[in-house]
């Protein structure tokens, strides 16, 4: 009884108390908005220079121009293309060689060395080659994502079997699961947690590709746009084009979270 | 072993009548080696249909690996075992409860203790039918659709025993399928795994190192030697059937038993640890 009277006693001065993540998450929000409002006053007031550092106001300007003439959608929509195709081009073979590399040793003997030694070399330095082989249109856009979607899926999705314990293989084998039912019941399933983390590398990745490669002879996307900034020293256009790679990449990770949630619903 | 088992269910129209007093498994002048390690030497024996069989030996005697031999496993270095299948029979000849976390954590309950059945592409019916029993009888019924996260440590072994069971195989074979629980989840488990088992009387092989439970369980009980794993004795349990494994404990023979069996374990037990303090902590 007494207890009661007690914990009746404390619930007021609680009351007035926010929990510690309710304030995580307004500092969490405050944080960049009084960023702007510094870089804001600062631009105003002529502590930065604004032909590096436009006002945030300004910015905001030009991206409302650069929407209601459609030409911000056009380019946005040309980048999302060419992500989600090269995603698709390089996620899928990925996965199906790197779940079959965690399952076989010799496959894996076969193809570990050329990942490893193909790896460390900077995506981004393959450009050129691209465009020689698939020249000046989609096709080494689409090339660029692939490879940088490929290689994070592909590594994880062999570590992601690797680490399966092995007692699920056994009882696979004890109750008689065929090849194709271990690898659909067993190894991707499994090791999906893991696959995950890749996708999300690749996805990470194939966004700093496509930006770049769209700055090489490319008509159209968020990269060409910044290039086509630079040209013309419209420096709040190519700010408003990095901005709107930030947000592309800031809800790709939210979209891949809630499917992981929904493809991992067995995941603490 | 698997060819060994293939020929048998091919021969098995003349062993359709002597069926019944034929054992259900006779393993033969087993070994097994790794390398110059023998881990299982020279076992022969003959396990009847429908009996329950118990296994104990210290650690690293090679019951595990006698075990999964059985299962298909691994394969035997020398000596064979036969499994007897009833004619025309379309059963699965084997399924293992393992030690341990073996249900897959990415199933619902209900796939899990459907997976042997899937694997062997029975019709839909049949699946609820039978998945639908075992959950009931293992009382997992309500949690069909939970995943094992979900689940404490004793559930988590009923689903595996749900699966072994709802496979519905010639023999069933448990590696230490209680060992992780405690004592009163234990008990829970072997009185329903007893009661479970008295509904179809399959053959089983369950291998444990507690001396009392191969009592309250078992037909009879073999004894393994320490490294290597050699048949030390074969003792039956007489205690009558369907048995109360609480009442058990009470029951002046279930006691003598036990001594016995420990008795004879006890010098493996010790045998073993002298050999692993020979050999240094290296395992």
């Amino acid at each position: 009884m007494s207890a009661h009277i007690e914990a009746d006693t404390i619930r007021p001065a609680r009351s007035w108390k926010i929990s510690e993540n309710t304030r995580d998450r307004l500092i969490s929000i405050a944080s960049p908005i009084l960023l702007l409002l510094v870089w804001e006053i600062a631009a105003r007031t002529g502590l930065i220079d604004t032909r590096f550092f436009p006002a945030p106001s300004s910015i905001f300007e030009t991206l409302v121009t650069l929407s209601s003439t459609g030409e911000l959608w056009q380019h946005t929509a040309a980048s999302l293309q060419r992500l989600f195709i090269g995603f698709l081009v390089g996620g899928i073979p990925a996965l199906i060689l790197g779940i079959i590399m965690g399952l076989s040793r010799p496959v894996r003997a076969v193809f570990d060395p050329l990942i490893s030694a193909t790896y460390p070399i900077p995506k981004s330095s393959i450009l050129p080659l691209a465009l020689l082989i698939f020249g000046l249109g989609e096709g080494s856009k689409i090339f660029m994502v692939a490879i940088g979607v490929f290689f994070p899926v592909a590594i994880n999705a062999t570590a992601g079997v690797r680490e399966i314990n092995k007692i699920y293989l056994d009882v696979g084998r004890n109750f008689k699961a065929s090849r194709w039912d271990t690898f659909r019941t067993i190894a991707l399933p499994g090791a999906l947690p893991v696959i995950m983390t890749g996708i999300k590398l690749g996805v990470g990745m194939g966004l700093v590709l496509i930006a770049i490669a769209e700055m090489m002879g490319a008509k159209s996307g968020l990269g060409y746009m910044i290039w086509a900034a630079w040209e013309t020293f419209s420096v709040e256009q190519m700010y408003v084009g990095l901005f709107v790679i930030a947000i592309i990449g800031f809800v790709l990770t939210l979209v891949l979270n809630e499917i992981e949630k929904r493809l991992v619903p067995w995941k603490r | 072993m698997i060819q060994a088992l293939a020929k048998k269910a091919t021969v098995r129209d003349d062993a359709a009548t002597e069926s019944r007093e034929r054992p259900a498994i006779r393993i033969k002048g087993l070994s097994k080696r790794f390398g110059s390690f023998t881990a299982v030497d020279n076992v022969t024996i003959d396990i009847a249909r429908g009996e329950f069989f118990m296994i104990v030996g210290p650690s690293g005697c090679g019951k595990t690996t006698l075990l999964r031999i059985l299962a298909g496993l691994e394969g035997p270095s020398d000596g064979s075992i036969d499994v007897s299948v009833e004619a025309g029979s379309q059963r699965p000849v084997n399924s293992m409860v393992f030690q341990g976390d073996s249900i897959f954590p990415w199933m619902t309950v209900w796939d899990n203790a459907a997976y042997g059945l899937k694997m062997r592409r029975a019709p839909q019916a049949q699946i609820k039918e039978v998945v639908g029993h075992y959950l009931d009888r293992t009382g997992l019924l309500k949690f069909a659709d939970a995943y094992p996260h979900q689940l404490s440590g004793g559930m988590k072994q009923r689903v595996s025993i749900a699966r072994a069971f709802a496979n519905d195989p010639e023999i069933l074979l448990m590696d230490e399928p209680f060992s992780a629980l405690d004592a009163q989840n234990k008990l829970l488990l072997q009185e329903e795994l007893l009661r479970i088992w008295e509904e179809n009387k399959k053959t089983v092989l369950f291998i444990t190192h507690d001396v009392d439970e191969a009592v309250k369980l078992g037909d009879r009980i073999m004894v393994m030697t320490a490294q290597p794993g050699r048949v030390k004795t074969v003792v039956p349990v007489s205690l009558a059937r369907p048995r109360d494994v609480l009442e058990l404990q009470q029951n002046p023979e279930f006691g003598k038993l036990v001594h016995q069996i420990w008795s004879s374990l006890r010098e493996e037990v010790q045998r073993a640890r002298e050999l692993d303090e020979a050999k240094g902590v290296r395992k």
